[in-house]
């Protein structure tokens, strides 16, 4: 392998950008695929699934025997409000591999005591976000039901192009919600990305409960993404 | 996290390796059958000196690997490594394992 491919697929695995490294068996040549580089022919459709799925494979291609060796950013939670479902959803974020972290500016609300085993935020989205830069990878939930917190993380989140983006709320709370994105300039087309209520529809009615219907959807959007729409 | 991947992780390593003008050789799981104990796309990396870093194994086929990854450091050809799972090494540490692995060593450079 070529040194300066190495140090390109570890400047964009540092970013959190997906890429491939995709290695001849056969005479060893190496190249590196972005996320956005169109490829064509079999090798670019395995490409296209290997960049879906994660998973790092030999495969065929065109005659040449290849090795697919996928780097996808590790998936990130970010979530807005300290609050019973947040306590729940931590320990189901880790088992699922996804690097949680908490925002609340509520000091009553986020405390480590509450909070023992996750990152935690004691302070506004806006200044918070600027430690846990959102992007493709990371999943955002918004929990605290009030505007004056959850609507700047959800406008940044759509902006960031979040493969998940979940507000906690009633159908009433949504609607009032949606009213106020597009005040803030927001495409009614990028706010129906939004999933509210949030959550898979199991019929969730503790906070544990709920916190497993928006893992389960959390994951869905990531092994469903579409790779091509980032 | 942001420090864990540049410590621990088998391709920052190997990156530090070649500023600090190592020569490097690099394993990679390319298919696994059966029970493997690491996943496709796991690594290693070695150096002239057999100092490595990271896994193909859960620690059985690692000093092969490392031997045969000094080789292709002086000669420069890529090669496959086949490796069956030892179902004694297996039962010792309670896996039901036995399954196989290839491994492709390549130089850095």
């Amino acid at each position: 392998m070529d040194p300066h491919l190495l140090k390109e697929l570890n400047v964009e695995r540092r970013a959190r950008r997906a890429a491939i490294l995709v290695t001849d068996l056969e005479d060893g040549c190496d190249r590196l695929v972005r996320e956005r580089d169109v490829v064509d022919g079999a090798l670019g459709s395995a490409l296209e699934r290997a960049f879906q799925s994660g998973k790092s494979a030999t495969i065929e291609a065109d005659g040449r025997s290849c090795f697919l060796n996928v780097h996808l950013p590790p998936a990130r939670l970010v979530v807005i409000g300290a609050v019973h479902i947040s306590q729940a959803l931590a320990p189901m974020a880790a088992l699922s591999g996804f690097d949680m972290t908490v925002i609340d500016p509520r000091t009553a609300f986020a405390t480590p005591e509450r909070f023992d085993s996750v990152a935690l935020i004691a302070q506004w989205p806006d200044d918070a976000l600027k430690q846990v830069p959102l992007d493709a990878y990371t999943a955002v939930a918004a929990l605290t039901h009030d505007p004056k917190i959850d609507d700047d993380p959800l406008h940044a989140a759509l902006k960031a192009n979040c493969f998940y983006v979940g507000a906690l709320g009633s159908r009433k709370t949504h609607a009032k919600r949606v009213d106020r994105l597009l005040a803030r300039g927001l495409t009614l087309e990028e706010i129906n990305r939004i999933s509210a209520p949030i959550g898979l529809d199991i019929g969730a009615a503790s906070p544990a409960e709920i916190a497993v219907a928006i893992m389960a959807e959390i994951i869905t959007s990531l092994r469903n993404r579409s790779v091509t729409s980032s | 996290m942001e420090n864990d991947i540049e410590t621990l992780d088998p391709l920052m390593v190997a990156e530090r390796w070649i500023d600090e003008g190592r020569d490097v050789a690099i394993a990679t799981v390319v298919d696994t059958w059966g029970s493997a104990p690491r996943p496709t796309g796991s690594q290693l990396v070695i150096d002239r000196d057999g100092n490595f870093h990271g896994s193909v194994s859960g620690g059985c086929v690692e000093g092969a690997v490392v031997s045969e990854a000094v080789d292709i450091l002086s000669d420069g050809k890529p090669r496959m490594l086949e490796f069956g799972v030892a179902d004694e090494t297996a039962w010792q540490v309670g896996l039901s394992c036995g399954g196989k692995i290839r491994v492709f060593v390549e130089r850095l450079g």
